[in-house]
């Protein structure tokens, strides 16, 4: 039995311990916003925060998440205490704004690539954003609009 | 909290935000398979969410009016469009939605987009006669239907509007949803109207409006409608939903194409905890059979196949070697082909060997590799079968799925859902992958495991399931005239044919043509003397289909790539070069125009930095009426890194229904042809193929896209697609600009690691 939060809400689960996160929080619990690109951290797109860190669902067994607080793109936007947190609401709204998605399938793990980066940074250079982002992958090719909503969520941040 | 073997969790099990997006209420799908929508589940706005459909899509409220096949209105206002095509991130749901609510003068944040079901009856696209999302089509064919949806159920509001205040139905207004009588001040908004104007006859005519009067259609401030739903994680996927008593199905396919299950040993298998059932099911023709893993859990699936011990048979297995296909392909090339088009007389130009060139281009299989492996669910019923899917190729889908198991196409019902990406994968020509799902639940069935099936590829699985764009070789000889303009040009094209055997053979095959192999060939440009010749290969064991742009993914390489050779034997300008052939092509010509224009073409490139070469390169390709130019700049380092720092693109898509879509999808469109430029190839090695992941598939990243700068040419034509055409061009614009920057010339795709190592520039 391993317990840990997501998005605010203990859960405990009775799975094997070497369970990737990302098929515990799809399959298990429900939470199917994170999603599978390719099962071997090579895409991305599984990307949530583990403790306010981005980490790939699938290289995270469920064990490596106990005791430990998850945040998907389902709870990425309101803090536990049920408060907005700024950089998801302004990363969405640029999202939204510059109208980022096509497929949308990878866009989950972009959001919260994004979100982390500009927790941690958040006035990010072009630099900043590469080196942030180029782990998480979009086949639709949505960059140019994915480095001019980061740029400009960040603007929003300053303001 | 659950094993990985129990019962499919329930709404709510988890008080966490959103968290049965995946979960599917009996109840609630019950009723909703009568009102043609899916109701996955209570949200934690306790809102029903619709398949494939945006989240804010309103509350239940009844439905009263649904004039046609297209839109429904509720007495809150709200406007449902039925969407019938894949949204697939070409924005083609935002597009359909617009031309309605154009016509309609609804107000736009009212309007929300479902799926529409399965029924060609009602939804066949009238440029292909069957229901389904292909070849650029799908804004085109709906221009005026969608429009004169809107407008009829506008005008029965203002009939209803009329009634009711019994005024002239001409002294009323509608704008932004609103029905107003301006000399009585009075007015209202759809839902007040819609019990009564459901009660009215649809009138036989409608007025559409003047391209001029447009307020939605045009307008770049229109966002997407599924910009929420794929942002906040709520938006459905196939992967994404479950069904009560729904088992995940992991399959273990053949290693070849064409081999089948010798003898499996599943005893491990069914030891993994969670594994639910093992079962074998056949394959066809066109699709795998295999074993298949069932469980609740798809990574425990994934262990139990992982755990089968199977021995295949493979003595029908093909084995294919693309490094031999592609050198019979070059032998195929030295001999003429079957003539596919002729002009002039290209043996009549005399030829003058100073003034002659011949050049090959060669173009690898690809993968399509959409960000969702291919995936389907299904349930067999006591009616026939229900399917649900990003669902591409409707018609034919349900006439394999049909004939697969004995029923009427009818009885295949089918469930649109949101496509994590496609790029033609998903309208599989032979139902792959719908037909393997279903076989795969059939088997089960078999067994006792009358469930809802959900097959599941694995990224391996998908990369490896075949069906790639085809190798292509093309030959080609041109020759200058002594003015230096091209006088002749023979082409000779080696590949299979996708069209074969499809369900579009008939309209796209003829006398031993496939006209996707040649599309865009030597094309838009008028020669004087031309001959297109085709060779067909057959007999080679590699299952292929389209890919984003179809033929024009590589008719555009050797066109524009030997363009640009034949400019610089002219000694002329490429831009130039390609202006005089374009002298009687009008829009062709502005497109080209316009992308010099604004790259800058007359102004020389600055230099780079600490020796760095620069370059740049131009290519312009039409595409399913649409006319896409670039110019591509790149920067290669000392040692050989490329750079693409910049793309200016020019695009004439007739009237741009959605600006903003057409730029997106010029943006994508240029990454996604990008990627398979720089490294796209699958390669298969006695019948095997080599690739399996991203890291043998590199997919384009972030720091290697460039800035794009797209320009839209105004036009009052009618609308063409935009989802294919940003991506032929590319290739050819960026080889281009390797060969200004170094004078070395790209003459085979992917790009790899061609590029010498180069001294920095003096």
């Amino acid at each position: 039995m391993r317990t840990f939060t997501v998005n605010g809400h203990p859960v405990s689960v009775d799975v094997p311990d070497e369970m990737p996160l990302l098929w515990v929080l799809r399959d298990e619990l429900g939470l199917t916003g994170t999603k599978y690109g390719c099962g071997e951290s090579v895409c991305g797109i599984c990307t949530v925060q583990l403790d306010g860190r981005p980490a790939l669902a699938c290289a995270t067994a469920v064990a490596a998440a106990d005791g430990k607080n998850v945040t998907t793109i389902e709870g990425i936007a309101t803090d536990p205490n049920g408060d907005p947190v700024p950089a998801a609401r302004a990363v969405q709204d640029a999202w939204r704004r510059l109208d980022v998605v096509q497929c949308g399938y990878c866009q989950s793990g972009q959001i919260v690539a994004a979100v982390s980066l500009l927790q941690t940074n958040p006035r990010p250079s072009d630099a900043d954003i590469d080196a942030a982002m180029s782990g998480t992958i979009c086949r639709c090719a949505t960059f140019v609009r994915i480095r001019a909503a980061i740029h400009e969520a960040a603007k929003v941040l300053a303001a | 909290m659950r094993a990985p073997g129990a019962t499919g969790n329930d709404a709510g099990t988890l008080p966490a935000a959103g968290v049965c997006a995946g979960t599917v209420d009996r109840r609630h799908f019950l009723k909703a398979a009568g009102m043609l929508t899916l109701a996955v589940c209570l949200g934690s706005a306790g809102r029903p969410a619709a398949a494939a459909a945006d989240s804010t899509a309103p509350d239940v409220g009844p439905v009263v009016f649904a004039p046609n096949a297209f839109v429904r209105i509720g007495t809150d206002s709200s406007v449902t469009v039925i969407a019938d095509h894949l949204e697939t991130g070409q924005g083609v749901f935002t597009g359909l939605a617009t031309l309605l609510a154009e016509e309609l003068d609804a107000d736009w944040n009212d309007v929300h987009v479902e799926g529409a079901p399965a029924d060609v009856a009602r939804y066949a696209d009238p440029a292909t006669g069957i229901q389904g999302t292909v070849g650029g089509t799908s804004m085109a064919s709906a221009y005026l239907p969608m429009r004169v949806a809107g407008a009829t159920a506008r005008a029965l509001l203002v009939a209803a509007a009329a009634q009711q205040w019994q005024v002239p139905p001409e002294s009323i207004t509608v704008m932004n949803g609103l029905v107003s009588h301006p000399p009585s001040g009075r007015r209202t908004r759809f839902g007040a109207l819609t019990a009564m104007a459901a009660r009215l006859a649809p009138p036989a005519k409608v007025a559409l409006k003047d391209p001029a009067q447009f307020r939605l259609i045009g307008n770049p401030w229109l966002r997407r409608k599924d910009s929420h739903a794929k942002t906040n994680g709520s938006a459905l996927f196939t992967q994404d939903l479950k069904l009560p008593g729904m088992l995940v199905a992991l399959a273990a396919h053949p290693p070849r194409f064409g081999g089948t299950v010798k003898h499996v040993d599943a005893a491990a298998a069914r030891a993994v905890d969670g594994v639910v059932d093992v079962v074998q099911f056949a394959g066809g023709p066109h699709h795998s059979g295999g074993v298949a893993v069932l469980a609740r859990n798809t990574w425990v699936a994934q262990r139990g196949r992982d755990a089968l011990v199977i021995e295949w048979d493979e003595s029908q297995a093909a084995r294919p070697d693309s490094t031999q296909i592609l050198a019979h392909y070059r032998i195929l090339a030295q001999s003429p082909g079957v003539l596919a088009r002729s002009i002039g007389d290209v043996s009549a130009v005399p030829i003058d060997e100073t003034t002659l060139l011949e050049s090959q281009f060669e173009v690898p299989y690809l993968a399509h590799a959409a960000m969702e492996p291919m995936n389907c669910l299904v349930q067999l019923t006591d009616s026939g079968v229900s399917i649900w899917n990003g669902e591409q190729l409707q018609t034919p889908d349900q006439a394999a799925v049909a004939a697969l198991i004995g029923i009427k196409p009818e009885q295949v019902q089918i469930t649109q859902l949101y496509a994590g990406g496609s790029f033609g994968r998903r309208a599989n020509p032979h139902s792959d992958y719908l037909l393997e799902a279903v076989s795969i639940a059939r088997a089960a069935a078999a067994q006792g495991q009358r469930v809802p099936i959900k097959l599941v590829w694995t990224r391996a699985d998908d990369m490896r399931g075949g069906y790639y764009r085809p190798a292509f070789v093309h030959r080609i000889r041109a020759l200058l005239a002594p003015d230096g303009t091209l006088a002749a040009w023979q082409q000779r094209i080696v590949g299979q044919s996708v069209m074969t055997g499809s369900p579009l053979q008939a309209s796209r095959v003829s006398d031993g043509i496939d006209h996707s192999s040649i599309e865009g060939a030597a094309e838009p440009y008028e020669i004087p003397n031309l001959r297109i010749e085709l060779t067909t290969a057959k007999d080679v064991a590699v299952p292929v289909q389209w890919w984003r742009s179809g033929g024009h993914s590589h008719t555009a390489f050797a066109t524009e790539c030997m363009l640009d050779e034949l400019a610089a034997a002219a000694g002329a300008d490429p831009y130039a070069f390609r202006r005089v052939l374009l002298g009687r092509h009008p829009r062709q010509l502005a497109v080209l125009d316009l992308v010099a224009a604004r790259a800058g073409w007359s102004t020389p490139l600055a230099p780079g930095p600490n020796g760095e070469r620069r370059g740049r390169g131009l290519a312009l390709h039409e595409s399913f009426g649409t006319c896409v130019a670039q110019v591509a700049e790149i920067s290669i380092a000392a040692g050989g890194k490329l750079q693409v720092e910049r793309v200016v693109c020019a695009v004439d898509c007739g009237i741009a229904i959605n600006p903003n879509v057409v730029t997106a999808q010029m943006q994508g469109g240029i990454g996604y042809g990008l990627d398979a430029a720089l490294y796209g190839a699958i390669t298969i090695t006695d019948g095997v193929v080599d690739q399996s992941d991203f890291d043998h598939y590199p997919p384009l990243r972030i720091h290697q896209m460039p800035s794009v700068e797209v320009h839209i040419v105004p036009s009052r034509e009618p609308p063409t697609g935009v989802g294919e055409s940003g991506t032929p061009p590319i290739a050819p614009a960026l080889t281009n600009a390797i060969y200004n920057a170094t004078g070395q010339r790209i003459r085979r795709l992917p790009i790899a690691d061609q590029l010498a190592a180069y001294p920095a520039k003096a």
